[in-house]
């Protein structure tokens, strides 16, 4: 269920880097595996376009009926572009978490980060664990 | 049978020109509101309140009140909130007019009961929390964790001045941390910085190394912890959060577990909270008032908010003269009906008793696990303090029943829910604290219905409760949508 072709960070977020002119974007998002457990949402506080974020560092925040949880940054670089329709349409994240249900886009640049990401086998393993 | 008319809304029940009061002739002239009031102050018109008969406000609050589950009705294990039976007694106490139709402007002098018992309870939560001074101040228990916070910097600021020691600017806490503790961090200016807990359950203290340095100015311990476990590591926790110059809080929220076994101040903290609503029988549950005073070792003292309970010879006095105070956090000597029933509690209990609260407290607890453990695991082992964690994950994925609907089901076999998801290091829990003041039947009776609801299928859990008024309500829609305000229905 994890898109083979994405990276994937400890805390539950996904990443698709990609060139654009030279530059390295990274489309950020969050798993079905978070979607899931966060339960029904509420509330989310996107990234302001144009902040520079540290890989690691928190940028935003999702709220559910059960607790308020932290979005971290999967890489380091500009905050470009933010999917600014979705806090209205919460149930995009449950629907489509690795596609319309995108978070942010993020102008990389320092990749030394992207070396922490998980493939999707590791991922996987990773949720495996954190179910029981 | 329930009076179902009885409980629409007050607007819906209101009937123009109805009234429950009869006022004899006025024999003054009538003059107009114009002549009275300046035009611009005036509202437009009267406030649309409901106008209703006496029978019908009392059948509609007595009516309404048999909707809700409370202690005096029902069993209700809510871990971290030590919903335990509170004593009529102490109520009656604190009704009696000599306490209850005091008016804070009297003069001392004509206070000194009352000056008195404040003065014995702030002596009193002092020796149990093995601390030297106390404030009745704080109004419920984050109030207390705010105050301490708030005192805490004030002796930082002081001591910054008289060593030129740089500013201290974080406050640590656990993961499993009340999200009282972070909030009252934030509040009082300071970074809250989180510390992870090992899987077993306990403070990291390599994570707890890493994080400690010359800049933090508390970390906030919750022992018990929120998993109901005692954090034997607290001593060495105490001597590395002092040697960086650091100061450890204790949040008081599980004193119910350790009165008269062990005190806050013999294992290292420094200063802590009380929930008199919580341990010592203040009333719970609706919303307040509660009560959470503070206890702190003596170089704290001179911060305490002000006023303080004082003895000058065989007199009681308010202390206003305390120059390093951070001053008031609460108008008057706080909410001392809360107060009272606190010292009530405790002078009826004494110290033996209330070492036999705790010890009791614990044994239902552990009865509790150990009768319910084979059939929803338990995740931090066979022994506990006042309370544990179970977890649904394992039959949430095996039958997709989640914890939430075991908790609503619940409800059906006539028991208040305990605390679900929480603390958030637990999937899918469930928080259970029996308290000392329930038998063992009561607590066979609740393990025996969680036994049966685990049996029972997936369909009649999801849409329990079947037997209350309202059954599941649309908490993701009241969260993005409230209706915060009653209008006409069109």
């Amino acid at each position: 269920m994890n898109p083979p072709n994405l990276l994937y960070a400890k805390t539950h977020e996904w990443t698709r880097v990609e060139e654009s002119g030279g530059a390295k974007i990274a489309t950020v998002g969050i798993t079905a595996f978070a979607v899931e457990a966060l339960t029904d949402l509420v509330f989310m506080e996107l990234p302001k376009v144009g902040r520079q974020v540290k890989a690691g560092e928190a940028f935003g925040e999702i709220e559910s009926v059960k607790a308020v949880s932290d979005l971290y940054a999967p890489v380091t670089g500009e905050v470009i572009e933010v999917n600014s329709g979705l806090p209205e349409k919460l149930e995009t994240l449950n629907a489509d978490p690795f596609g319309a249900g995108w978070v942010a886009k993020i102008r990389i640049t320092d990749d030394s980060a992207l070396s922490n990401l998980m493939n999707a086998a590791a991922y996987e393993k990773q949720c495996a664990e954190e179910a029981h | 049978m329930r009076n179902q008319q009885a409980t629409q809304l007050l607007f819906e029940l209101s009937k123009p020109g109805r009234r429950g009061a009869k006022l004899p002739a006025s024999d003054v002239p009538a003059r107009s509101l114009s002549d009275l009031l300046p035009a611009e102050h005036a509202a437009a018109f009267p406030p649309p309140l409901p106008e209703l008969a006496e029978p019908d406000v009392v059948r509609h609050f007595t009516n309404l009140s048999t909707k809700n589950m409370s202690v005096d009705t029902h069993f209700y294990p809510l871990g971290s909130c030590t919903m335990k039976y509170n004593s009529k007694r102490n109520e009656r106490i604190a009704a009696l007019p000599g306490l209850a139709n005091l008016h804070p402007y009297q003069s001392e002098d004509s206070l000194q009961g009352l000056l008195q018992l404040l003065y014995e309870l702030q002596g009193m939560l002092c020796e149990i929390s093995g601390l030297d001074a106390a404030s009745l101040q704080p109004a419920a228990g984050a109030h207390g964790e705010l105050t301490a916070l708030m005192v805490a910097a004030a002796y930082f600021r002081d001591r910054a001045q008289q060593t030129g020691e740089p500013r201290r600017t974080k406050v640590l806490t656990p993961d499993s941390s009340h999200g009282t503790n972070p909030a009252s961090a934030a509040v009082a200016g300071f970074e809250a910085v989180t510390v992870r807990s090992t899987p077993d359950g306990f403070v990291d203290l390599a994570d707890l190394r890493a994080k400690l340095d010359r800049q933090t100015a508390v970390f906030m311990i919750t022992n018990p912890n929120t998993l109901g476990l005692f954090d034997r590591q607290v001593r060495e926790i105490a001597h590395l959060v002092h040697e960086q110059g650091g100061l450890l809080y204790l949040d008081g929220a599980n004193m119910n577990a350790i009165l008269g076994v062990a005190r806050p101040g013999d294992f290292g903290a420094d200063m802590m909270h009380f929930n008199p609503h919580k341990t010592f029988s203040g009333p719970h549950g609706g919303g307040g008032p509660g009560a959470g005073p503070i206890t702190v070792r003596a170089m704290l003292e001179p911060y305490l908010p002000s006023p303080v309970v004082t003895k000058v010879g065989d007199r009681y006095r308010l202390a206003f003269d305390r120059p390093k105070s951070i001053g008031r956090v609460r108008s008057f000597f706080g909410n001392t009906g809360v107060l009272v029933r606190a010292y009530c509690y405790l002078r009826t209990h004494g110290p033996d008793g209330l070492r036999r609260v705790s010890e009791q407290a614990v044994l239902n607890a552990n009865y509790l696990l150990a009768k319910v453990k084979d059939r929803l695991s338990v995740p931090h082992g066979d022994r506990c303090m006042h309370e544990f964690v179970a977890s649904a994950a394992k039959i949430k994925a095996q039958r997709g029943i989640s914890a939430m609907d075991i908790a609503k089901r619940l409800l059906d076999y006539g028991f208040h829910a305990p605390t679900v998801y929480f603390p958030l290091t637990v999937k899918e829990a469930m928080m259970i604290e029996p308290t000392e003041t329930e038998g063992k039947e009561t607590l066979d009776a609740f393990a025996d219905a969680l036994v049966r609801i685990l049996d029972e299928s997936p369909e009649t859990l999801h849409d329990a409760p079947h037997t209350t008024p309202i059954s599941r309500p649309d908490e993701v829609r009241a969260a993005r949508t409230p209706v915060v305000r009653w209008s006409p229905s069109a």
